[in-house]
């Protein structure tokens, strides 16, 4: 049955729920319990933001803090998924990449491959994601085109309560390496969720909005943002089909083809960066594949070429935002 | 010590010493023919160091490699045949073909990979360490680290980790002196790498790696240490390799005639069957059909690898993914 949770209870659930159900799956990371070796209470933390919070009462030992030291226990994770364990490790910011990305790019992504087929490395790496916390530059990044640029890993981007539970679980029952990428901003966010356990393949996208003029594909925070213009769009008579891949790798691109081919034109929205982004790789997928099918250019709404600034009047200006979205759909209207 | 050790021990340890000798020659040999691609790395002269630790682990016990891997591959008892066909790059390979040198792995006998980043491993053995310790299996992992590796700060955290999780994993030093290159006084800080062991919470010992007993010995305390709940231990073998960091490396940051003395005075196989003849009862004889036996394998290996197909070009798009 559905009621209405957040997308951090329903992580929460998700973890729970494979837990119970999965004797092998196992959580590390820097304060998941929060508080092992202190005097206060254990379980203080769950979490730094309180995602894992009540797990270790049921779990115990399955469920394990670290010390700050990221490539040593993203490692250890990665060794203990070619180990037959299920290890969901929490890397707490995909900012922190910087100091674990050998044990990600170099060890977990390539075994299958190097080792000829024989290695099976069922390993989740959940991080987050995003601007909007006046986080600044090191812990706000959406660093997922980095990850999804490299053969091996599958990258996760999900933009609802619903799908973070649906999707989470199909991450921890993969038996590839699997990055989740949770937008910290999301993380209030209520949706509704079932109860019961449920698994969202990766490569399906979601269209989230139906419509017949324009295109917008969003991944995470930025469907939201895409909803809020095409409501704002559709009180002028222009219909915006809202399609979230949901997953970056592997790529829905039939779905992002077939309504290209229905309405022609496009905008990609991404909280990344600009260059090597998951715009610019849907842009190019579109031109090589449904070039055709174009009656305007495609238009990208990212972040600028820049880090995230703190201060929240720039930051503000930085993230991609609905006023944005809607000019760039107006832009590709209009275009003759 | 050697009471613990039959002959039948001994002349299974011989025989593993003996066949990564022979295999590591003779891909020196075949290398500079010209019939092996890309970079390998020889672990002729350590061989003790594989044998000593690798005799003493169970199938289920994971090993951690590094670049100059053969060695530890052919201890854990990853098949010689598979292996030398992978450094050729065939398809009969032991991955392939896909991997190469710096990549045989085989977890089926508990091999996780040599590894192309120095400090790879030892995060991974932690996870070997841990599925062991939340399954009870009273398992344990190893990792082999160069003293190249003893500077890299995946080793650092690793070691940390493997004490504060109490882990079942031995951290095995092979000192050859040099990382690449570069000399271990000139790069490793302190002037044993054992010295960092206490600052981490675990034992450390310098053992001869030379001295096949010695290995034996050390290695059998922290393997009992490890299995028993004791936690993490580190073992530093001093050691010496007899060939370059690579093949093609033309060694001039050696001594000239540092390689032509160590295999006179410092060869490990030497030093262990002149004690296995004169201390424990093996006649030469026994020793010499080992020989055989093993140059025998060695040319079959080489002669299975040379006749083995490459991969087929559409494997070029195989085993990136289980399902995608």
């Amino acid at each position: 049955m559905a009621r209405k949770i957040t997308y951090q209870q329903a992580i929460n659930e998700a973890l729970d729920q494979e837990m119970a159900r999965d004797e092998s799956v196992i959580i590390m990371g820097e304060d998941v319990v929060g508080g092992t070796g202190a005097d206060g209470e254990m379980d203080a933390w769950g979490g730094v933001l309180g995602v894992t919070k009540g797990l270790w009462a049921k779990y115990g030992d399955r469920i394990m803090d670290t010390p700050i030291s990221e490539a040593g226990f993203v490692g250890a994770a990665v060794g203990a998924a070619t180990s037959g364990m299920r290890p969901v490790c929490e890397l707490m910011f995909i900012d922190f990449m910087g100091v674990c990305f050998d044990q990600i790019f170099n060890q977990a992504a390539k075994f299958r491959y190097m080792f000829g087929g024989k290695a099976r490395t069922p390993v989740v790496i959940r991080t987050m994601i995003g601007a909007g916390f006046r986080a600044a530059a090191q812990h706000s990044q959406c660093l997922y085109p980095m990850f999804t640029a490299v053969p091996g890993l599958k990258v996760v981007v999900p933009s609802s309560p619903y799908d973070v539970k649906g999707l989470l679980i199909q991450a921890i029952r993969d038996d590839d390496p699997v990055i989740f990428c949770e937008h910290k901003v999301l993380y209030t966010l209520e949706g509704e969720v079932p109860e019961e356990s449920y698994t969202i393949p990766f490569g399906e996208a979601n269209i989230v909005r139906e419509g017949k003029d324009v295109t917008i594909v969003a991944l995470g925070r930025m469907v939201h943002q895409a909803m809020s213009a095409a409501q704002a769009l559709a009180k002028d008579g222009i219909s915006c089909e809202v399609i979230d891949p949901r997953t970056t790798s592997p790529l829905d691109e039939e779905t992002i083809l077939e309504s290209v081919e229905e309405t022609g034109r496009v905008v990609v929205v991404d909280e990344a960066n600009p260059r090597c982004s998951m715009a610019t790789d849907i842009a190019a997928l579109i031109a090589q594949k449904g070039f055709g099918d174009l009656e305007a250019p495609v238009e990208l709404v990212t972040a600028p070429h820049t880090p995230v600034p703190f201060n929240g009047a720039l930051e503000d200006l930085y993230i991609p935002n609905p006023a944005k979205i809607e000019a760039a759909v107006r832009k590709t209207v209009e275009y003759a | 010590m050697a009471a613990q050790l039959s002959v039948e021990d001994l002349l299974d340890a011989y025989r593993t010493m003996k066949t990564i000798r022979e295999f590591e020659d003779r891909v020196h040999v075949e290398f500079a023919k010209g019939g092996i691609p890309g970079f390998v790395h020889l672990y002729a002269g350590e061989e003790a160091s594989a044998t000593g630790v690798g005799m003493q682990l169970r199938e289920d016990d994971r090993i951690a490699s590094n670049h100059r891997g053969h060695g530890h591959c052919i201890a854990k008892g990853v098949d010689v045949k598979g292996m030398m066909a992978e450094i050729y790059g065939k398809k009969t390979g032991t991955c392939h073909g896909k991997g190469g040198s710096m990549h045989i792995a085989d977890l089926d006998t508990g091999m996780m990979g040599a590894n192309g980043i120095v400090g790879g491993g030892p995060p991974l053995a932690c996870g070997a360490a841990l599925a062991h310790k939340l399954k009870k299996t009273g398992g344990l992992a190893v990792v082999f680290c160069g003293d190249g590796a003893s500077n890299q700060g995946t080793t650092f955290e690793a070691m940390n980790l493997a004490t504060v999780w109490q882990l079942p994993l031995v951290f095995v030093f092979e000192n050859n002196g040099y990382a690449e290159a570069t000399a271990s006084r000139f790069s490793v800080a302190c002037k044993d790498i054992a010295e960092r062991a206490p600052g981490f919470g675990m034992p450390g010992r310098i053992v001869d790696g030379h001295d096949f007993f010695a290995v034996h010995e050390a290695f059998a305390e922290a393997a009992e240490r490890a299995r028993s709940g004791g936690g993490p231990s580190l073992i530093e073998h001093k050691l010496d390799r007899f060939f370059g960091h690579f093949e093609g490396d033309n060694q001039n940051y050696r001594p000239k005639d540092e390689v032509k003395r160590l295999r006179e005075n410092a060869c490990c196989i030497k030093r262990f069957a002149a004690a296995a003849t004169s201390e424990h009862g093996i006649s030469a004889d026994q020793l010499a059909a080992i020989d055989a036996e093993v140059g025998a394998l060695i040319d079959e290996a080489v002669a299975f690898a040379e006749s083995s197909p490459d991969p087929a070009p559409e494997d070029l798009m195989t085993d990136v993914y289980i399902k995608y």
